[in-house]
């Protein structure tokens, strides 16, 4: 197992009168090539929770493993555990501050103790995954725009040649082509490389579309974790915790109810296409 | 005259080299003509980069035309002496609710606006009052905003402009950041106010589900307008969208995709309830 939670909890301001339990005994396990998508409201806990698979923040109770290993043993190196689970935070391309794009990509390889040589090849091939060209390698990033800053800080976190991904909420703010060539790209690395990634994300139809499992944290809890069609499938209990399913969902469920004999757990324009197009045509050889 | 009109305005920024390697003007907005009436909603597409915020800054003045002109509600944006009559009528909400709220109580926040231009101080309370009642914070109005929701503090941003009894509110990207529920509570919010005090709404947004009930849709690229008509016009252009960078709301492209699989529905299908009801006449 890649990453590993167990019963963990994590409490804020702890023993004063404004504790907050932010994780509240969860367990989870994540195997390695997945892309797990993660939902929940602000506040659900969801930062608290991916916060922990990178040790930026220890458990208040339970233990984190990484690769079979407790991150919070004594002398296990959480150096090392940062630059295998890459963390994207929101609006990275906030954290952008060298003179020229290719610098930027090649501070973390430095910082991790590789040659000018070997930086600057990781730099190389992380921007060419996220697709920011050789043209752009001299500009400054804040000539960019939005979209290319945001791949570019992503390929700050690639350099590092991490064997897990995790995303919050990458493509906000984005236009609807910046938002799925992102996604396009980070499929890609998971296609390509084998990386697991972790996608925190507020678009339920971005994580039907790319998520392969997805959890819903509500109140420090995960309530559900699954595929996405079974996930889903819950959307009234999703509605109760400030989420929804995507839209197809909801036309799905609607045609079933009028008597059309949909397929209810499409939640992809494509399998909703193939669903409706095959009662469709299977209602006309009936008539 | 519509309450927010340009007639071929046009702006340049300057954008400075590394080490004065000289600099270079770029037009950012260009041959923009605008006319929105009063009690509309209109809603502005565009991609990253097409000028969409840079006309929307352009409603309060906080841009002024390089070329052509701006008039909000008959007063021309570029005369300086209106400048605090013109922020009145025409208020702003931004994407990132954290870098607009500077109370440290809801309340306060929402009578900064008012207190700043004067208003006495009874009459402040009720605006801020009547504020929160509107945008639904009217129960957080004692809490600090630091322990709101998104979406509450984006509500709360609302009503500091609601508070100066604006004649138009602009939002620029004002879902961005939030979660489904605060997204959905936020374009409430806005819809009420449009729809019941008549207030003249202009978003920008990447959502394309949330600019279906609008008026009027514009469409940006380059700086000009490149479309406009109703969400209903614009949507059945699906292949022009994208080639702007832009898309349709999830049930417009399913039923443009049955469409192209041969079903025969009408274009620009918006909500779940045209498509369900669509569909099963077929059957």
């Amino acid at each position: 197992m890649l990453i590993e939670l167990k019963d963990v909890s994590y409490l804020y301001s702890r023993d004063t009168v404004y504790e907050v339990r932010a994780l509240d005994h969860v367990n989870l396990a994540v195997e390695e090539g997945r892309f797990i998508g993660v939902i929940g409201h602000t506040g659900s806990g969801k930062s608290t929770l991916i916060q922990h698979m990178n040790g930026l923040m220890k458990p208040t109770e339970g233990h984190v493993f990484f690769e079979g290993e407790d991150i919070w043993a004594e002398k296990y190196d959480l150096r090392k555990l940062r630059t295998s689970v890459g963390l994207v935070f929101q609006y990275p391309e906030n954290q952008l501050f060298e003179t020229d794009v290719l610098t930027d990509v090649m501070f973390g390889p430095k910082n991790k103790g590789l040659s000018e040589t070997e930086a600057r090849e990781r730099a190389v091939s992380a921007l060419k995954d996220v697709g920011v060209g050789e043209k752009h390698f001299k500009t400054s990033p804040f000539e960019l725009s939005g979209g290319q800053k945001r791949r570019v800080a992503i390929a700050g976190v690639l350099a590092m040649d991490p064997k897990v991904l995790i995303l919050d909420e990458p493509t906000a703010g984005l236009d609807p082509r910046g938002r799925d060539e992102i996604l396009g790209r980070i499929q890609r690395l998971r296609e390509e490389r084998g990386i697991t990634v972790i996608l925190v994300s507020h678009s339920m139809e971005d994580v039907a579309e790319y998520a392969d499992r997805l959890i819903v944290v509500n109140n420090g809890k995960i309530p559900y974790d699954g595929s996405p069609r079974e996930v889903f499938s819950r959307y009234e209990e999703l509605e109760g915790m400030g989420l929804a399913a995507p839209e197809i969902t909801y036309v799905m469920h609607e045609l079933r109810r009028r008597g059309f004999p949909v397929d209810v757990t499409a939640d992809t324009v494509a399998e909703a296409k193939e669903s409706i197009l095959k009662e469709l045509k299977g209602g006309r050889k009936r008539a | 005259m519509g309450i927010i009109r340009a007639v071929k305005l046009a702006f340049d920024y300057i954008k400075y080299g590394e080490d004065d390697a000289g600099s270079e003007k770029v037009r950012a907005l260009d041959q923009v003509d605008l006319d929105v009436e009063k009690g509309q909603f209109i809603a502005i597409l565009g991609h990253n980069g097409s000028g969409k915020s840079t006309l929307a800054k352009h409603i309060n003045a906080l841009l002024v035309p390089t070329e052509g002109s701006m008039w909000v509600d008959g007063i021309d944006t570029s005369s300086e002496e209106e400048l605090w009559h013109i922020r009145q009528k025409a208020g702003m909400v931004f994407q990132n609710p954290d870098n607009q709220i500077i109370g440290t109580v809801v309340e306060e926040d929402v009578g900064f606006g008012p207190e700043n231009i004067g208003v006495p101080t009874p009459e402040i309370w009720r605006r801020v009052e009547d504020a929160l009642d509107r945008v639904g914070m009217l129960a957080h109005r004692s809490k600090s905003p630091n322990k709101l929701s998104g979406g509450q503090k984006q509500r709360v941003a609302i009503a500091g402009v609601v508070a100066m009894r604006p004649e138009c509110i602009v939002l620029d990207e004002p879902t961005a950041m939030l979660d489904p529920n605060g997204r959905k509570d936020v374009i409430q919010t806005v819809r009420e106010l449009n729809e019941k005090e008549g207030v003249t709404a202009i978003l920008i947004t990447h959502y394309m589900e949330e600019v279906i009930f609008a008026d009027r849709v514009i469409v940006m690229d380059q700086g000009r307008v490149v479309m406009q008509g109703t969400p209903r016009e614009i949507f059945s252009r699906v292949e022009e969208l994208k080639a702007l960078r832009l898309d349709v709301p999830q049930v417009t492209e399913l039923a443009y995709e049955l469409k192209k699989a041969g079903v025969p529905l009408a274009d620009g299908i918006l909500t779940r309830e045209e498509l369900v009801e669509a569909l099963c006449s077929l059957n």
